[in-house]
């Protein structure tokens, strides 16, 4: 771990880590109370990839939490306290007990979009967050993150493509904790690192030490950088592990121990405590300083939560429609001028660069612009990839000298390299 | 005045939306440079640019999810079905994530989704579907179907101004076939709105859509007969205009709903319900229905006819209606 961080920002990822494992302690424990209406779905273990991403965004970006990202929605501003509500299904809670657990957001002021418990869903969505804010010309970044196991949907394929295909300023955090509900990744998915399928959407990819707090701003931040300047999406894996069951109800007997062990041994709050001593970023007395703000919120927020009132039967129906409660106004940082004619028209025709042929010289021109919807600034970041030149394709047909050369040279090639069967161990 | 096609008509509510205001923008498959399948957003491209009219890959799912995640920006999207049938491959998005947005958490979703539905032309199962009633039965959609060029404009405009997703249906067989003085420049139909197409006393006809057209012709062959039919035009069928509904069948104590949709949890069903809570005593005679079959959208012309109403099934069903 190097330390790029300022000090008071390492003890403020520590205060959140910390803030997100007590809280959720304490989720726990209201759930055996019987205080918690639905399930409580533990990030036990995971707490350095929900701060170390959501840390590395400007308060203009914005974010869309998973089911696990309780902590990410505590450095964008949320108290404890919604958090409470939200399980206990308050009335005070973000959405008046309309739905539970970190489903909830805040379009205008934290920028921070639901999650449905439908996977991959969030990724087009926020790629039309991300491609909104280009073209209003807010210089934002959008990131969500999918699970290992949300990665095989259909959703997560259409929204990264899409994402890829308009090179929008996304970041897809790929969170593998390495169980989808009971089911290992290697039954799930036939590769062993998931960032290998950025390879598949021509974006860029990184793998990161989940439970190190530090390396994942880090990358995080790299990555939203890029994504500012115009480069297109990028796919972040963490690797974690998930150290509890899919929720509350479930032991997670079917986890190897030995597995529980190896990770143990790695929890990034236990890790990021040792650095933070190591590099005497604070002391003892700073930690229990913190250790106890942390105790002061909980147990006020707590008590809030405990203490509110449920919701009245009536305003069950309430709120299906948007009946001029809301205003809708984008925020524009750009004159409007330029998406109106006359400068906003164009010739409708398509430029093809390359004409999709085998080795044909081909320099592909990835087109921010006129892929549609690309604003000033992500127009200005083209870039031409070149294509690696092949050598033409040469089927052997005939018995002229080219033809005899090209046989001979593939036939010394096969010798070199013996049969695939051959090559196999006894 | 000037006379133009619905299709004409949904051309122009475009254009007029996209040069009213620069957060309306529109995304689909082909829908720039080749103007959509149907042609309806041609030109759109030319003037407005890639960045507002935007091709998207064939990708329902991604095309309703990034229209839905702009929209939280405070942009009006209009995003295109190709055909309406192929909604189905992003039925998730719309009845999970775009419908229960507002209600969940307060997230207006001013959207709205358009395309091509209906038959009649030949189009075969996957080309001449009514969807509708899947999202007419999801809480947080509004519903929108016109049958005249007026009402198409009129509506796409109410619908792209108003704050709730709006599914808006085209049907096919009327893109050309429907022809409209209607006036240039700016106007509006209120959703949730049904109209009196044609006044009358002996029975109410209630339909939508292409079995719109099919009614009032149904009606005008009635009318030879001595039998006077009121025809009620929906034009939006969530929310669905109770008031209309119930003044015309307390007027003429008889009701036929025609459909395209299949019979089997279509409107009709859920009008009768309503009728029956709101107007029984005015009723002198069972609700009758008429509708498409209880099959999908079959390919060959004397089949797809089978499936469809018609002139001769609707009026038929109406002389049994006044015979009470």
């Amino acid at each position: 771990m190097n330390a790029k961080l300022t000090p008071e920002q390492h003890l403020e990822l520590y205060y959140f880590m910390q803030l997100n494992r007590q809280l959720e302690e304490r989720l726990v424990r209201l759930f055996r109370q019987n205080k918690i209406v639905g399930g409580v779905y533990s990030s036990l273990g995971q707490e350095a990839v929900s701060v170390g991403t959501a840390y590395a965004l400007e308060p203009r970006d914005w974010l869309a939490p998973m089911i696990r990202n309780i902590g990410a929605l505590l450095v964008k501003g949320f108290k404890p306290r919604d958090i409470f509500t939200q399980h206990m299904a308050k009335y005070t809670s973000p959405t008046h007990g309309k739905d539970g657990t970190s489903h909830f957001g805040d379009l205008k002021v934290r920028h921070v979009v639901s999650p449905i418990s439908m996977l991959g869903d969030l990724i087009p969505v926020m790629t039309g967050v991300a491609m909104a804010g280009r073209y209003l010309g807010q210089k934002i970044v959008a990131l969500t993150w999918i699970g290992d196991g949300g990665s095989s949907t259909g959703a997560f394929h259409e929204g990264l493509n899409f994402a890829a295909a308009q090179r929008a300023p996304f970041v897809l955090v790929l969170e593998n904790n390495q169980w989808a509900y009971s089911t290992p990744v290697a039954r799930q998915v036939p590769v062993r690192d998931l960032a290998e399928r950025a390879k598949a959407y021509g974006i860029a990819s990184k793998i990161v030490d989940g439970n190190d707090v530090v390396a994942v701003y880090e990358t995080t931040k790299a990555s939203v950088e890029d994504c500012r300047a115009g480069r297109g999406p990028v796919l972040i894996e963490v690797k974690t592990m998930r150290m509890k069951g899919h929720a509350q109800h479930d032991p997670a007997e079917y986890v190897p121990k030995e597995m529980f062990d190896y990770w143990k041994v790695r929890d990034p709050i236990t890790r990021y405590e040792a650095f933070l001593t190591e590099h005497k970023l604070w002391d003892t007395k700073k930690k229990a300083e913190i250790d106890a703000r942390i105790e002061r919120e909980l147990d006020e927020d707590q008590k809030f939560a405990e203490e509110s009132p449920m919701p009245k039967p009536e305003q069950a129906k309430e709120g299906v429609y948007c009946e001029g409660c809301h205003t809708i106004d984008a925020e524009w940082k750009r004159p409007k001028k330029e998406v109106m004619p006359p400068a906003a028209s164009v010739e409708a025709i398509w430029k093809v660069a390359d004409f999709g042929g085998i080795g044909v010289e081909a320099r592909v021109a990835v087109q921010a612009a006129s892929a549609g919807n690309g604003a000033k600034q992500a127009a200005e970041a083209v870039e031409e990839v070149a294509i690696e030149k092949q050598p033409p394709m040469r089927v052997p047909f005939g018995r002229g000298p080219k033809d005899r050369a090209f046989e001979r040279e593939r036939q010394e090639k096969h010798a070199a390299k013996p049969p695939r069967h051959k090559r196999r161990r006894r | 005045m000037s006379e133009i096609t619905m299709l004409e008509a949904i051309r122009e509510a475009l254009f007029e939306e996209m040069e009213r205001d620069p957060a309306v923008v529109a995304l689909g498959e082909d829908i720039g440079v080749y103007g959509g399948a149907f042609k309806v957003t041609e030109g759109l491209l030319a003037k407005y640019g890639p960045e507002r009219v935007i091709d998207t890959p064939i990708s329902e799912t991604a095309i309703v999810g990034a229209a839905c995640g702009m929209s939280y920006l405070g942009l009006r999207p209009v995003a295109e079905m190709q055909f309406i049938d192929f909604i189905a491959c992003c039925f998730n998005q719309v009845t999970n994530f775009v419908a229960k947005s507002h209600y969940r958490w307060g997230a207006p979703v001013p959207m709205v989704l358009r395309g091509p539905s209906g038959g009649g032309v030949h189009g075969g199962p996957f080309h001449s579907a009514n969807p509708e009633m899947y999202f007419v039965h999801t809480p947080g959609l509004k519903v929108v179907y016109p049958s005249t060029a007026y009402d198409a404009k009129g509506l796409l405009k109410s619908a792209i101004r108003d704050n709730n997703p709006v599914l808006f249906f085209e049907h096919k067989f009327l893109y050309r076939r429907v022809k409209e003085n209607i006036p240039r420049g700016d106007y509006t139909v209120p959703i949730g709105k049904a109209v009196v197409r044609r006044e009358g006393n002996d029975l109410t006809i209630l339909s939508y859509a292409a079995a719109a057209h099919t009614s009032l012709d149904a009606a005008a062959l009635l009318a030879k007969e001595g039998i006077e039919a009121e025809v009620i035009d929906l034009r939006t069928l969530l929310p669905l205009d109770h008031e209309t509904i119930l003044s015309s069948v307390k007027k003429t104590n008889k009701l036929l709903v025609v459909h395209e949709d299949t019979r089997t949890g279509g409107i009709a069903g859920e009008i009768a319900a309503l009728v029956c809570e709101g107007a029984f005593d005015h009723l002198d005679a069972p609700i009758a229905r008429v509708t498409g079959l209880d099959t999908p959208v079959p390919y060959s012309p004397p089949l797809e006819e089978e499936f469809l109403p018609s002139i001769e099934k609707v009026a038929a069903a109406a002389r049994e209606l006044a015979k009470y």
